[in-house]
């Protein structure tokens, strides 16, 4: 799980990316059938999917930079929270919507050092850790929370040009928030440090091996440090995401489990970007297509049960399919220096 | 020598305290440039913490360190890779799931740009592999590799960041005889090219083989420097253990009585589905020792596990006192009379996590005098403790003590005691003494001997030759998967038991 296998050998190829190959090419399949019967609903859920899938992901990335080094990260939920909150705030005060998507991941960033704070230098168990955090987030934001403040503006689209003109392609993926954009580009850049330069080596070793990455002179708590405050910084990113491009306002809890999903979204794609990419993409499906069956009114199903899809789906994918996705070794354990 | 002679590395005065124990007591230790020079001494003397030290993984409460003759500050194996100084760890320090290349780099990458160089590290496996003829691929995975392998990849690491001095931490504790002979040429190989190291073990034979100079520790102190031409097995073992030390105990011949344990045509599948024990038939009887022999890897681990109820067999059958033993029910095994040492003392042996007194009822804590129904009876547990902590001479803080706070020797007292403080008929050691000390190794081959002589059948494993020839009165040897031969134990020598090992035949006489 940890260095992108040699190409050279065909059977392994197949052996590790055959089933990627085959699903993705079932999934074009279907795509371009669908849009070739209903080309509208089709392109406004693949668009939710895509949208829906962004705190996803960027929740994940934050876990999984957290947990490569080995410090669990179960604050996610608080940190989007308050992020969203103070991104709000500040787009209400200001007016400048720059400068509240900083506001909301400086905030991140801050929770993201509390929680390393707590866990590697208090040592304090990360459950815990995460939990106050969480609780934290629910009491700040709800205490401070006044109903009816309104913003001035949100993130609106960006079309890119020409290419948001191609048909089904164009709306879906060239004509997104700026956020959307930047979930996009993060979940290449994370990979790209983590399996490709120095840091992500290192990260890596201090999740699975600390005391190794010690004995060679690496600082396993100036790598969990930067690794947890840069993931709380990201789940403030999905925060900012939630109240100023989303929806464009602050509600009450309105993160609603997404950091938890978030988790289980880690899990299915193995602690990896991508895998996390596409897992973040199934999930933001399954709510894109719950809301598009309970607005579309064409079935005939309760729609508290329709609602469930997107949950029903996380409690089936890590209760089975997550095959044998293995944690960082070290995972959740506090490092201890000796002499 | 002569009076002012600049060392490689030398240590003067050097204390350090943990709670509760002086573990380097005014340590003084020199290295020569080039030589080979073996730190001895019993599980506990403080050569760790003096290498430690060294390496800057602890802080000296006092002393001082040279290198080159200069004096010099260790705050960090940052410092210490700096001044030429590598260890290979007692505990392998490399990450399982990384490849040799990244384990290599660690810490030091080559780097394009901001890129992770890893064609770059691949190419340093290769260069370093060459130049000191130690072949490793560097694209194998670590925790696919066998533990020598793993040993070459820890002793690269150091090469690769320019170590003029080695220590290298009880390296063959984890090796089979083949790969310490491996080791011991890869060892003249470096000093040759000019590289000095410190040798840790507490295996006599080897250190007699190799070093150059031998320096040994109890309890803290150097007691004194000496050379293999002027040491003997004995006198070593006299140094290290502070009094004299039998390396051979003394066992009478055996009476066997009736068959206590019979395996037939037993076939075992190992994770893998490999049929690991592939057709073994053998008996052995009250009052004997059976050992079987054999290179790791042979089929042992399963068999025993198989014997002991850890494990299904495929075919075959288990006979306990004429009685067929189930599979996979090692209670019922216990209750029967079996007593069983196994080959991972921590992983299988106790709960690391528990106390002495909660290890030493593993198997009886559901019964009475330790149990009233559902409830532990606790001060009978704790009497137990302090009676059997007493008679097995387990050195330990108190009976509450967890046991991974233990040394592997008083660990290993820990299994015996329990073991053997319920009715034995049948004993199963496996690789009873390994990673011991020579005290450790006296007391627990005593005990084995002592459990022949009061009648129970004792079936020993173990890849130490010498262990099996001074143990065993009757020798199996095991490739792959079969017994090739069985004989009594005075009627071979260790070369043909070597060459049978290997899966070579006996020449009629
Ligand atoms: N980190 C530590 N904390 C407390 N005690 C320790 C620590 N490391 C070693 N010791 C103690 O110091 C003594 C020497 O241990 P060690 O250097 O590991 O011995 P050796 O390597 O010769 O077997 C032992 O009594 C051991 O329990
Ligand atoms: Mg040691």
């Amino acid at each position: 799980m940890s260095t992108p296998a040699s190409y050279a050998n065909p059977k392994l190829f197949w052996k590790r990316w055959g089933g990627l190959i085959v699903t993705t090419v079932l999934i074009l399949a279907a795509i371009a059938y669908y849009y070739a019967r209903e080309p509208h609903v089709t392109e406004a859920v693949l668009a939710s999917t895509l949208r829906q899938s962004v705190p996803l992901v960027l929740g994940a990335l934050c876990g999984l930079i957290g947990e490569r080094s080995a410090v669990i990260n179960i604050g996610i939920e608080g940190q989007m929270l308050l992020a969203a909150f103070i991104a709000f705030m500040v787009n209400v005060w200001t007016g400048n919507l720059l400068v509240a998507v900083l506001a909301g991941v400086f905030i991140g960033a801050v929770l993201g050092l509390l929680l390393a704070f707590m866990s590697v230098t208090l040592k304090i168990d990360q459950i815990i850790g995460g939990t106050v955090i969480n609780i934290l987030a629910i009491g700040l934001t709800g205490y401070f929370y006044q109903v009816g403040l309104s913003a001035k503006g949100k993130l609106n689209p960006i079309p890119l040009g020409p290419l948001a003109k191609i048909p089904l392609i164009g709306p879906v993926l060239f004509d997104n928030p700026p956020i959307t954009y930047a979930a996009i580009i993060l979940v290449f850049v994370v990979h790209y440090v983590l399996f490709y330069t120095p840091w992500g080596l290192r990260t890596r070793a201090v999740g699975e091996h600390p005391r190794a990455a010690d004995t060679l002179g690496i600082n396993v708590y100036l790598v969990r440090y930067v690794n947890v405050t840069i993931g709380g910084a990201l789940a403030g990113l999905a925060g900012a995401y939630l109240s100023l491009e989303a929806v464009g306002s602050f509600d009450r809890l309105m993160t609603n489990g997404r950091g938890f999903v978030a988790l289980a979204v880690m899990i299915f794609g193995k602690w990896t970007p991508l895998g996390s990419f596409g897992a973040a993409l199934l999930f933001g499906f399954a709510t894109a297509l719950q809301t598009q069956l309970q607005f579309g009114g064409k079935i005939n199903i309760p729609p508290q049960f329709i609602g469930m899809l997107p949950y029903l789906l996380t409690i089936i994918v890590l209760a089975g399919f997550v095959g044998k996705a293995r944690p960082p070794a070290a995972d959740g354990i506090p490092y201890e220096k000796e002499g | 020598m002569s009076e002012n002679e600049v060392y490689a590395l030398e240590v003067r005065n050097i204390v350090k305290r943990f709670p509760g124990v002086l573990a380097n007591d005014h340590v003084n230790f020199n290295l020569r440039k080039g030589e080979i020079h073996a730190l001895l001494g019993e599980n506990g003397a403080g050569k760790t913490t003096l290498m430690n030290i060294i390496y800057g993984l602890y802080t000296p409460d006092e002393g001082e360190i040279y290198v080159d003759g200069k004096k010099v500050e260790i705050q960090s194996p940052h410092d210490a890779i700096r001044l030429g100084i590598g260890m290979v760890h007692q505990h392998f320090m490399l990450v399982p799931v990384f490849t040799v290349a990244e384990n290599l780099v660690l810490g030091a990458e080559p780097t394009k740009g901001w890129q992770l160089d890893l064609k770059a590290a691949r190419e340093a496996v290769r260069r370093l592999s060459e130049h000191y003829g130690l072949e490793v691929d560097p694209d194998a995975v670590v925790e696919d590799l066998p533990v020598g392998v793993q040993q070459r990849v820890e002793i690269l690491k150091a090469l690769y960041r320019e170590a003029k001095i080695l220590v290298l931490d009880e390296p063959t504790a984890v090796l089979t005889p083949q790969e310490v002979e491996e080791l011991f040429v890869i060892m003249r190989e470096l000093t040759k090219r000019g590289v000095s190291i410190i040798f840790i073990t507490h295996k006599l034979k080897e250190v007699l083989a190799i070093a150059d100079r031998i320096t040994v520790m109890r309890r803290g102190r150097v007691v004194g420097t000496t050379t293999p031409a002027e040491a003997t097995e004995e006198s070593l073992a006299r140094m290290m253990v502070g009094r004299e030390v039998v390396l051979q105990v003394p066992k009478g011949p055996a009476k066997p009585g009736d068959v206590v344990l019979e395996v037939r045509d037993l076939k075992v599948e190992d994770e893998r589905g490999l049929m690991a024990v592939n057709g073994v038939s053998f008996e052995v009887r009250e009052g004997e020792i059976l050992g079987i022999a054999g290179v790791q890897g042979n089929g042992q681990t399963e068999l025993v596990e198989a014997i002991t109820g850890l494990r299904s067999a495929r075919e075959g059958k288990v006979l306990l006192g004429g009685v067929e033993a189930p599979f996979r029910r090692p209670r019922f095994l216990i209750e029967h009379g079996m007593a069983h040492i196994p080959e991972d003392r921590q992983k299988h042996g106790l709960v690391l996590s528990y106390s002495i007194a909660d290890n030493l009822v593993l198997c009886t804590y559901y019964k009475p005098p330790f149990a009233h129904g559902l409830q532990r009876n606790q001060q009978a547990i704790l009497e137990n403790a302090r009676r059997l902590v007493k008679e097995y001479d387990v050195r330990t803080p108190s009976i509450f003590t967890p046991a991974s706070a233990l040394s592997g020797g008083n660990q290993q007292k820990v299994i015996v005691a329990r073991e053997f403080s319920r009715p034995v008929r049948l004993l199963v050691a496996n690789q009873p003494t390994r990673g011991l000390d020579v005290g450790s190794i006296e007391y627990i081959h005593k005990r084995v001997v002592e459990m022949r002589d009061h009648g129970a059948a004792v079936l020993l494993v173990s890849a130490e030759l010498d262990e099996i020839m001074s143990l065993s009165d009757r020798i199996a040897v095991m490739y792959r998967g079969k017994i090739v031969a069985i004989v009594n134990a005075g009627e071979v020598d260790k070369s043909q038991l070597g060459l049978l090992m290997a899966g070579g035949q006996l020449q009629p006489a």
